[in-house]
C-alpha cells in the first residue's frame, strides 16, 4: 500500500492518495512511517521538476496533497509524546516596502513549509525596520525578499543596509525573488543571491541551510 | 461555430493593409504642420515594414514602453497623477518633450482615482485609496471565484460577472446580485420579475454611482484625449490602443488568481477549459471594439501566467495557447496587429508560439533570449522588446548602448523587430533612457 501511496502522490491522484493515507491509518501504520512514505514520493516530485518533467503546478498540487495528509496524520502524531517534527531551518520572508504584491511570496512560502521549513511570512509593504525587529525575535537563517516593481529595488538595497547597521548581516543568507529581479539586483541590493521563481528559492534555502552550523 | 478562429479569414491580409492605410493617414490628428504629419506617416511605415517582414525598414522603430516613468519623471505624485488630470497630462507632454522616441505612449493606463473611488473598487489599491502617494497603484490578487463557480461562468459569463464578480469587486455595485437574467427576459410576463430589482433603493443608489463615474470618466477622457492628440500632432503615432487578455489570465489572474488556477489544472481541468473557451469570444470582441474606440490597430495584449516556470510545454499547449492563438486570430481577421507582451520569459515557449500567420502580430518580450527568439519566430512574426529593466534602472549609458547594440545587432538583423523595453520603464534613470533612445535611433539605420 505504501507504494500505492507514493504512486498517487507522484502521479497527482489526490483523492486516491487522501484514501491510502486514511486507509493506511486504519491498519494501525505509524503516522511517521507514513510521513516518510510522503517524504519519499516529494522527492521524486523534486527530481521529476529538475528533469524538466514537472513544474511549478505540479509542486502546487503535490504540496496541497502533502498539507492534507499532515492534516489528517497531526491528531496522530501530537498523540505520541516523544515525537516531534523537527523543521529543516527557519526562513523569513516579506513584500519589501512600497510592494503589496504578495502571490510570489506566498507560493515560495508554501514550498518551503511543505519542505519542512519553519517560515515566518511577515506580509506585504514591509518597512526595513521591521524586517531588522523580526530577525531579532525569530532569529531566522534565511531572509526572503519578494517585490515584483522597480520601486521594490531600492527598498531592498535600503532593508539589506538596514539589516547591516543592526549588525545581523553576517549571520543571515539573504535572497530575493520577483518579476524584475535579476543577479544584477542582486549585487545592486547586495544581498546573496537571486532565485528565478519559487523552486529555486528553496533550493537556495535548501543548499544554505545544510551548509550552516544548527 | 467551434472551428471558429482556428485558420484566418481570407480576407485578413486586404483589412489589415486598410487598417494600416488609415492609421498613417492620420484622419483625426491636428498635425502642427505638414513636417509634423509627414513625420508622423514615416513612423507608421517603419512599424508597418517591422511587422508584415515584407521589407527591411528604413530603420528600427524605437518604441520603448513609458509605463508610469512619466510620473516619476515629470514629479508628481500618484495622487497628483489619478486625480488631477490636467497634472497627468502635462507629466505625459514632458516626457514626450524630453525623449526622442518614435511613438506616443498614451496615459490612458492612469485611469481615473475618482471612479474608482465612486464604485469602492477592489480589484486594486491605488494611492489615496490604501496606498501611499509614491506608491503606483497594485493589484490585489485573491481568489474572487470559487472552484464550484466554474459552471456559473461557463453557462453565462455575462451574468456571472455582473452578479457574482462585480459585487465583490466593486462594492458599491454589490446590489448587482440581484441583476436579473437577461436572456430569459423575452416574454411579457417575465418583464415583471426583470423590472422589480431596479426599483429598490439599493439598485437606484449604484444606478446613480455608475452614472456619477460615467461622468467622471468623461472628464478623464476629455482631458487625456485632447492632450494625446496634441501629442501626436507634433509628429507621433500612438504604439497601441485597445487591450485584450490571454483567456486563461482572464480566470487565472482576476477570477481564481495564481493558486487557484494552477490547482485547477488538476481538479478542475474540464472546467478550466471551457471556460477559457467561453471567455474567448469576449477577449475577440473586447479588443476590436477598444480598437475602433481608439481609432487604432494593435490591442495590447499583456502575457502573464504561460511564462517559463509557470507550467510545463504540454500545459502551455492544453490550457493557455489554444484559447490565445484564437484570441490572435480573431483579432488578425479584423485586420488588427496585437502585441503579444511576454512578461517574463518565453525561452521554452518559442517552438509553440511561432503558430501564427505571418506578418499579423509582434511578440514583444521581457527577458526571452531575443537571439533564440530571433530564430524561431523572426521569420513569421516581428519582435519586440527586450531592453531589460534592470539595466535602465540601476546600469550606466554605457551599459545601456552596450547592450541595445548588440540587440540590434542580433534581433534587428534584416528588420522585422521594435526596439523597445522588457516593460513599463518605471524606475529607469532619465540619462539610460535618453542612452537607449538616441543611440538606438542612429544605430538601428539599416544601410
Amino acid at each position: 500500500m505504501s507504494k500505492k501511496l507514493m504512486h498517487a502522490i507522484i502521479t497527482m491522484q489526490e483523492q486516491e492518495a487522501l484514501e491510502l493515507v486514511r486507509q493506511l491509518m486504519d491498519t494501525h501504520e505509524d503516522p511517521f512511517t507514513i510521513l516518510q512514505y510522503c517524504t519519499q514520493a516529494m522527492g521524486t516530485v523534486g527530481q521529476r521538476f529538475e528533469a524538466g518533467d514537472y513544474f511549478l503546478p505540479e509542486l502546487m498540487m503535490a504540496g496541497e496533497i502533502l498539507k492534507q495528509i499532515s492534516d489528517i496524520l497531526k491528531p496522530q502524531i501530537s498523540a505520541k509524546p516523544g515525537k516531534a517534527f523537527t523543521k529543516a531551518g527557519k526562513v523569513l520572508i516579506g513584500t519589501v516596502e512600497g510592494d503589496i504584491h504578495d502571490i510570489g511570496k506566498d507560493i515560495v512560502s508554501f514550498l518551503l513549509d511543505v519542505n519542512g521549513f519553519e517560515v515566518r511570512d511577515i506580509g506585504i509593504d514591509v518597512p526595513p525596520a521591521k524586517f531588522v525587529e523580526e530577525i531579532k525575535t525569530f532569529q531566522p537563517h534565511v531572509v526572503g525578499m519578494s517585490g515584483l516593481l522597480t520601486l521594490a529595488y531600492d527598498a531592498m538595497k535600503a532593508t539589506v543596509n538596514a539589516i547591516e547597521r543592526a549588525g545581523l548581516r553576517d549571520h543571515l543568507k539573504i535572497m530575493i525573488g520577483g518579476g524584475q529581479m535579476s543577479d544584477k539586483i542582486r549585487d545592486y541590493t547586495g544581498v546573496d543571491a537571486y532565485g528565478k521563481d519559487a523552486v529555486a528559492g528553496v533550493s537556495l534555502v535548501k543548499t544554505w541551510v545544510e551548509g550552516m552550523p544548527q | 461555430m467551434k472551428d471558429r478562429w482556428i485558420t484566418p479569414s481570407p480576407d485578413a491580409e486586404e483589412k489589415q493593409t486598410q487598417k494600416f492605410e488609415a492609421w498613417k493617414a492620420g484622419g483625426n490628428v491636428p498635425f502642427e504642420s505638414p513636417d509634423a504629419k509627414a513625420l508622423y506617416q514615416h513612423r507608421v511605415t517603419l512599424i508597418k515594414d517591422a511587422v508584415q517582414l515584407e521589407k527591411v525598414p528604413e530603420r528600427v522603430p524605437v518604441c520603448p514602453a513609458s509605463g508610469h516613468f512619466p510620473i516619476e519623471y515629470a514629479g508628481i505624485t500618484w495622487s497628483e497623477a489619478m486625480y488631477d488630470y490636467q497634472k497627468l497630462t502635462w507629466a505625459w507632454e514632458k516626457y514626450h518633450e524630453d525623449f526622442a522616441t518614435d511613438v506616443f505612449n498614451g496615459p490612458r493606463g492612469v485611469v481615473p482615482g475618482k471612479s474608482l473611488d465612486l464604485l469602492d473598487f477592489k480589484l486594486y489599491r491605488w494611492a489615496g485609496n490604501g496606498l501611499r502617494d509614491d506608491q503606483e497603484y497594485q493589484f490585489v490578487e485573491r481568489e474572487y471565484m470559487a472552484a464550484e463557480a466554474y459552471q456559473d461562468l461557463i453557462d453565462d459569463p455575462t451574468g456571472f460577472f455582473l452578479t457574482d464578480y462585480f459585487p465583490k469587486i466593486f462594492h458599491g455595485l454589490a446590489p448587482f446580485e440581484n441583476f436579473p437574467m437577461l436572456p430569459p427576459v423575452h416574454e411579457i410576463p417575465l418583464v415583471p420579475p426583470a423590472m422589480m430589482p431596479f426599483g429598490t433603493p439599493e439598485m437606484k443608489k449604484a444606478m446613480q454611482l455608475l452614472g456619477e463615474a460615467g461622468d467622471e470618466t468623461h472628464r478623464w477622457n476629455a482631458e487625456v484625449g485632447r492632450t494625446s492628440l496634441q501629442i501626436m500632432g507634433r509628429g507621433l503615432p500612438s504604439f497601441s490602443g485597445g487591450f485584450s487578455k490571454a483567456p486563461f489570465d482572464v480566470i487565472g489572474d482576476s477570477l481564481r488568481g495564481t493558486r487557484g488556477v494552477l490547482l485547477d489544472m488538476f481538479r478542475h481541468k474540464d472546467e478550466l477549459m471551457e471556460a477559457c473557451e467561453r471567455i474567448t469570444p469576449f477577449m475577440v470582441k473586447c479588443g476590436i471594439a477598444a480598437c475602433r474606440a481608439s481609432g487604432h490597430m494593435m490591442p495590447y495584449l499583456p502575457l502573464h501566467k504561460g511564462a517559463d516556470g509557470f507550467m510545463s510545454d504540454a500545459q502551455f499547449k492544453t490550457f493557455y495557447w489554444p484559447t490565445l492563438r484564437k484570441v490572435a486570430i480573431g483579432l488578425i481577421d479584423a485586420g488588427l496587429v496585437p502585441i503579444l507582451f511576454a512578461e517574463g520569459s518565453y525561452n521554452q515557449r518559442l517552438e509553440v508560439i511561432g503558430d501564427l500567420p505571418k506578418g499579423k502580430a509582434i511578440w514583444l518580450f521581457d527577458k526571452t533570449d531575443m537571439k533564440r527568439a530571433k530564430a524561431a519566430i523572426g521569420h513569421v512574426c516581428c519582435i519586440a522588446g527586450n531592453v531589460p529593466l534592470d539595466l535602465l534602472c540601476t546600469g550606466t549609458p554605457d551599459d545601456v548602448i552596450q547592450y541595445c547594440r548588440q540587440l540590434i545587432d542580433t534581433a534587428g538583423k534584416n528588420g522585422g523587430f521594435i526596439l523597445s523595453t522588457g516593460a513599463g520603464m518605471q524606475g529607469a534613470r532619465p540619462g539610460n533612457i535618453k542612452a537607449m533612445i538616441d543611440f538606438s535611433r542612429e544605430y538601428g539605420i539599416y544601410r
